[in-house]
């Protein structure tokens, strides 16, 4: 018994193309199943289908399986494509670029390279270290945490195509721009000392050589690591908004964070910043905002400011720069969350 | 054997000693675990991505908690 289980384990090593193949046929067969499974498990309850119960039950029986499949499928992707951008590449990619093309490049890096909010400062003192310009390295730390395959794909799938391209553009926009300014103001000298008189790194970095199984096992730990740690939130954020969509009035939200109130979108940003928390973390509250007529610009500015801006991470931060540098770069971050929810609600 | 861990702190540092810990008990190898949490000494590493491993000197992982497999490999190839 437990040696079938091991070779089981191991197929995917031994066999990953196969493997691959049969895990998108799987995935895709499953997904066109949860439309028909999410009806008669509502058929089979006691409640009528056409009533607010039935219809909040339906979208959690229906949502739930569907964002948890597209997070499985899209982190396991992700995972792979990952250990292909290793931090150690991504800053060789970058070092000794001139600014500009390299903030377009930083920015997009900056979705594809694994991340953690942990690692953000070694991270920054290692691209600095290699060359890499101040206002790049600021473009890749700020897109790198809001910009990512989580927040897309849960975007994605509880707010439709459109809203994760607009947060996707948005996203690597602010980050281009706002570490293109920070290079324009020339800080480097706000950096801390020791930062600076830390002996120049090489930039260069040596090929692990995976294979394809290893990728694959890589794809399975994120899935492990992050569907295993989000789905709590996910599970919430769906579940409030089964609620709302059948229960509070349409238009709850719209008097005091609708288009009309200016101001709500700096509030957005002011009580963002200070909340620090992950991509899924936030996607039950946006959920709740959007469907109660809160304005996209609004809800979106409240977003980023969560994920892009925390308060801990400013302070680790501060270890290794100096007041006038976090607080040009916590500005112009800001600044540029204001303008996308300012103009957000004009266009929309 | 010495190891050290090299992390500011976060969840995944405390989880990466934790599982050291563990699979060098269930092997029976005498380890000395330490901690590095001064960004200086990360730094001096090289290493860009915590938590990073080091063993006897050497930086054998960085960026992410090892799998288990991995730290058991670290003590297989030890004498």
């Amino acid at each position: 018994m437990s040696t079938a289980v091991q070779s089981l384990q191991r197929w995917p090593s031994r066999q990953p193309v196969a493997f691959l193949i049969l895990a998108t046929m799987v995935w895709l067969a499953l997904y066109q199943t949860l439309n028909p499974v999410a009806e008669s498990l509502v058929a089979a309850l006691p409640v009528d289908r056409a009533s607010h119960l039935g219809g909040a039950l339906h979208f959690f029986f229906y949502d739930t399986p569907k964002v948890l499949m597209l997070l499985t499928g899209v982190v396991f992707v992700m995972g792979m494509v990952n250990s292909y951008f290793t931090p150690e590449r991504t800053r060789a990619l970058l070092a000794g670029r001139t600014e500009g093309v390299a903030n377009v490049m930083a920015a997009s890096l900056g979705i594809v390279t694994p991340f953690c909010s942990c690692s953000a400062v070694p991270l920054f003192i290692g691209f600095v270290q290699a060359g890499v310009p101040l206002g790049v390295t600021f473009s890749f730390l700020i897109s790198a945490p809001m910009v990512n395959e989580v927040a897309l794909t849960l975007l994605f799938g509880m707010f439709g195509w459109k809203i994760a391209l607009l947060y996707l553009g948005l996203g690597l926009s602010m980050a281009i721009v706002a570490g293109w300014i920070i290079g324009r103001l020339k800080m480097e000298g706000w950096l801390e000392d020791w930062v600076r008189e830390m002996p120049r790194a090489s930039a260069g970095f040596e090929e692990a050589g995976m294979t394809l199984g290893e990728r694959i096992q890589g794809g399975f730990q994120s899935v492990r690591e992050i569907v295993g740690k989000v789905w709590p939130y996910i599970l919430v954020g769906i579940a409030v908004g089964a609620g709302i969509h059948s229960y509070v009035p349409q238009d709850f939200m719209a008097g005091f964070m609708g288009k009309e109130a200016w101001w709500s979108v700096p509030l957005a940003v002011i009580i963002g910043v200070p909340l620090y928390s992950n991509a899924a973390g936030v996607i039950p509250i946006v959920q709740a905002l959007l469907a109660k007529g809160a304005a996209l610009g609004t809800v979106l500015a409240f977003m980023m400011s969560v994920i892009a801006l925390s308060l801990p991470e400013l302070i680790i931060l501060r270890k290794v720069l100096k007041m006038r540098l976090i607080a040009t770069f916590v500005a112009v971050v800001a600044g540029g969350i204001l303008l996308v929810g300012f103009v957000f609600n004009a266009v929309f | 054997m010495d190891i050290k861990v090299l992390g500011t702190g976060c969840a995944n540092c405390r989880n990466t000693i934790a599982l050291i810990d563990q699979v060098a008990t269930s092997k029976g190898v005498v380890v000395s675990l330490e901690k590095v949490e001064e960004l200086r000494d990360i730094m001096a590493y090289g290493v860009m991505s915590t938590p990073g491993v080091v063993i006897d000197g050497q930086v054998v992982h960085a960026g992410g908690v090892p799998s288990r497999q991995k730290v058991e490999q670290w003590f297989v190839a030890a004498p």
